[in-house]
């Protein structure tokens, strides 16, 4: 059997601000995780994957990030993707501090 | 003071420029980002997790006042109010969006700063003991040896192309502040018989491969300086592994080839890098040396100074703990902690870096440095000034007594900030430094170097803390190594691992059992952590930690 597919989303740094941003099911930019649209099957997170890249105006860095699907959106699986989706931990600074 | 000469105004402000168009380029779509990133950063400007961050060059980590008062403009104007002292020696800015940097670098440039980064396979910015010109213990001031290194290697023709990047480091006492012992080359000046030269060390280097750096020549005069140092280069130009980029450094050269054959290779070399020289660079040496002369020191009483020291205890705490000698007599060098408990290792806010410029320009002779521990300096301050100087401090949080202590840890941006890290590291520290204030021994413990990386790169120098700690992942979960016995000092060694490492909430507790072993074995408060270290070895510490079944336990945990 083949390995299941871990969920992902699509993310990336925004190109102007810098800050981390995700993929809509949309298309839009968003920047909160919650927003993100999460992906469960393979074939389609590659396309998706390959359109953000090509939006190389927008975001930097684009890449897919592992999510555990739940009734509040896509969760992190690593505390990596936590930290960038809440913002540094000896600030009240980043995504958390725009609530 | 002295002056960038490579980067004066004209280079600064075209590159500027340049740059400034380049940034319009990448938002209007005209360039990409693989051809941009390697224009940003050349300009010092990183992406990070959650923002950019800009490097801003600080040589030899000398500030005066307008700059700090600059730095602090910066902080305020395109950051969040604060900046970021780094062990390289320079600043970082966390927060900056991209249409401002260019305006960033504008403002820089008006008091003279950049932040142009050194970058590519050639000889790195020379670093120097950020005592330099005013410590007692001083030989000579090693400033003008870097800068005559540092001018030699810019552009030299043989070496645009090394093996990897090579770095150098010149300390000008026996006591070692500049990590002579973790660089490719170090350089201490050095007296024989009233004449003036250099010993030479080489192959030491921390991050993937930590070595300590070896003599190569107890000493080396100074008009053969240049050419013994080009004979080095050469050699392991030759020599040096390119096929493999963690091979590749003079440190791994010198591991596999030893020391000796190094030597006697650097020495057939040697007889020929001479010839070219014709002692030109001696009368450069001769006026670079003259742009480094000494502030007008004055001779006044310390009558203030005493009277403070003898009746408040908390004036008192803070000269025993944040003042070194000073070479002028009623002179004092004075250390202002970037380190309160509790806050992030190297910040400062806009407000604090306006009131060291401030104190600086007062009582200062408008000289301020960056140590690579992450504080400041105010290298030559008046004795009689310190109980003023002392009191604006402490208004400003900026006054705690621990330089050396328990709570003076160097810590890496880790995984808060860097994109690179493996684990964080400043809550850490944070946590460590809030447990040590609580408990109330950090004096009686004495002096101890913790030191943090969150990754491999040993940007925090964890090898050579005296307790050492290294942020991982193991499968999914931060988890923290613990080394023991490092130092950077003329002493310098690499600490030793302690056996597995301890998860996030497990490094506190795991610290108070080291400290706890450490003062139930010293001989007594004149015993340092370090020196009982080296007598006890590892032992004690690890049944501290670890309990008697300390060798059986899984590496996995
Ligand atoms: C957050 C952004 C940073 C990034 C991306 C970064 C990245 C790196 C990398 C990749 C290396 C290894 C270089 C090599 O050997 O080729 C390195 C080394 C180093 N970094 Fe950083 N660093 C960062 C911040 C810092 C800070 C804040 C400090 C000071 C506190 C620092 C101090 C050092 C030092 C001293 C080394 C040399 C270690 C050695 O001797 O090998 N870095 N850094
Ligand atoms: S040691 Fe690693 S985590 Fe820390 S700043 Fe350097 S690269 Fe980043």
């Amino acid at each position: 059997m083949p390995k299941a597919f871990t969920p992902k989303v699509v993310t990336a740094n925004a190109l102007l601000e810098g800050d981390v941003i995700y993929l809509a099911a949309d298309d839009r930019w968003v920047r909160r995780l919650d927003e993100a649209e999460i992906i469960t099957d393979e074939a389609i997170a590659q396309i998706r994957l390959l359109d953000a890249q090509a939006r190389a105006s927008e975001a930097v860095g684009v890449y897919l990030a592992d999510m555990a699907p739940t009734e509040d959106g896509p969760q992190p699986t690593h505390f990596r993707e936590e930290f960038r989706a809440t913002g540094p931990s000896n600030y009240h600074h980043g995504k958390q501090a725009a609530g | 003071m002295y002056r960038y000469t490579e980067f004066d105004t004209a280079f600064v402000a075209e590159r500027n420029r340049q740059f400034r168009q380049q940034v319009e380029r990448r938002i209007s779509g005209a360039l990409t980002e693989d051809e941009f990133k390697p224009l940003r950063l050349m300009n010092g400007l990183y992406l990070q997790l959650h923002a950019y961050m800009l490097r801003v060059a600080i040589p030899y980590g000398t500030l005066n006042s307008a700059q700090m008062d600059q730095l602090a403009l910066l902080a305020e104007k395109w950051d969040k109010g604060y900046g970021h002292f780094t062990t390289r020696q320079n600043i970082q800015y966390n927060w900056p969006e991209l249409r401002d940097v260019p305006d960033m670098l504008d403002a820089l440039a008006e008091v003279g700063m950049h932040a142009i980064q050194t970058s590519g396979n050639t000889i790195r910015n020379v670093t120097a003991d950020h005592f330099a010109g005013a410590a007692a213990d001083e030989v000579a001031d090693p400033r003008p040896v870097a800068e005559l290194l540092r001018q030699w290697s810019t552009d030299h023709p043989e070496f645009q192309f090394l093996p990897r990047k090579f770095k150098i480091a010149v300390t000008g006492a026996e006591n070692d502040r500049a990590v002579i012992k973790a660089h490719d080359i170090g350089i201490q000046v050095v007296e024989r018989d009233g004449e003036i030269g250099y010993r030479v060390l080489v192959g030491g280097g921390l991050g993937r491969t930590p070595m300590i750096g070896k003599e190569l020549s107890p000493f080396v005069p100074q008009q053969d300086l240049l050419p013994y140092v080009e004979a080095v280069v050469s050699v392991w130009n030759l020599l040096g592994r390119r096929d493999n980029k963690y091979k590749a450094r003079i440190k791994i050269t010198v591991h596999e080839h030893g020391i000796d054959e190094i030597r006697s290779l650097v020495e057939t070399r040697f007889e020929e890098t001479k010839q070219a020289f014709d002692g030109a660079d001696l009368a450069i040496f001769d006026e670079i040396k003259a742009q480094f002369a000494p502030p007008a020191f004055r001779n006044a009483p310390t009558d203030a100074y005493d009277a403070a020291y003898a009746e408040d205890p908390v004036f008192r705490a803070w000269a025993d703990s944040n003042l070194t000698a000073h070479k002028a007599g009623g002179y004092a060098i004075a250390q202002i902690s970037l380190k309160a408990h509790g806050e992030t290792p190297g910040d400062a806010t806009a407000e604090q870096m306006r009131v060291m410029a401030d104190l600086a320009r007062r009582f200062g002779h408008d000289e301020l440095r960056i140590t690579h521990e992450q504080n400041v300096v105010l290298p030559h301050v008046h004795k009689s000034d310190l109980p003023q100087i002392h009191k604006i401090l402490k208004a400003h949080g900026l006054a705690t007594a621990n330089i050396g202590l328990i709570s003076d840890i160097i810590a890496c941006p880790g995984m808060d900030y860097c994109a690179l890290a493996t684990a964080r590291s400043i809550p850490i520290a944070q946590e460590i430094a809030t447990r040590f204030d609580e408990l109330k021994i950090e004096n009686e413990i004495g002096e101890l170097k913790i030191k943090i990386s969150g990754c491999i790169n040993a940007c925090g120098h964890h090898h050579v803390g005296h307790i050492g700690i290294l942020g991982l992942d193991r499968a999914g979960v931060e988890n923290y190594q613990i080394t023991l016995g490092g130092d950077a000092t003329e002493t310098a060694s690499l600490g030793e691992r302690t056996g597995p490492g301890f998860p996030a909430e497990e490094v506190v507790p795991a610290i108070e059992r080291i400290v706890g072993a450490y003062m139930e074995h010293r001989e007594g408060p004149e015993e340092s952590f370090l020196q009982a270290y080296r007598r006890l070895g590892m032992a004690p510490f690890k049944l501290a930690l670890y309990g008697e079944d300390s060798g059986k336990r899984s590496r996995a945990a």
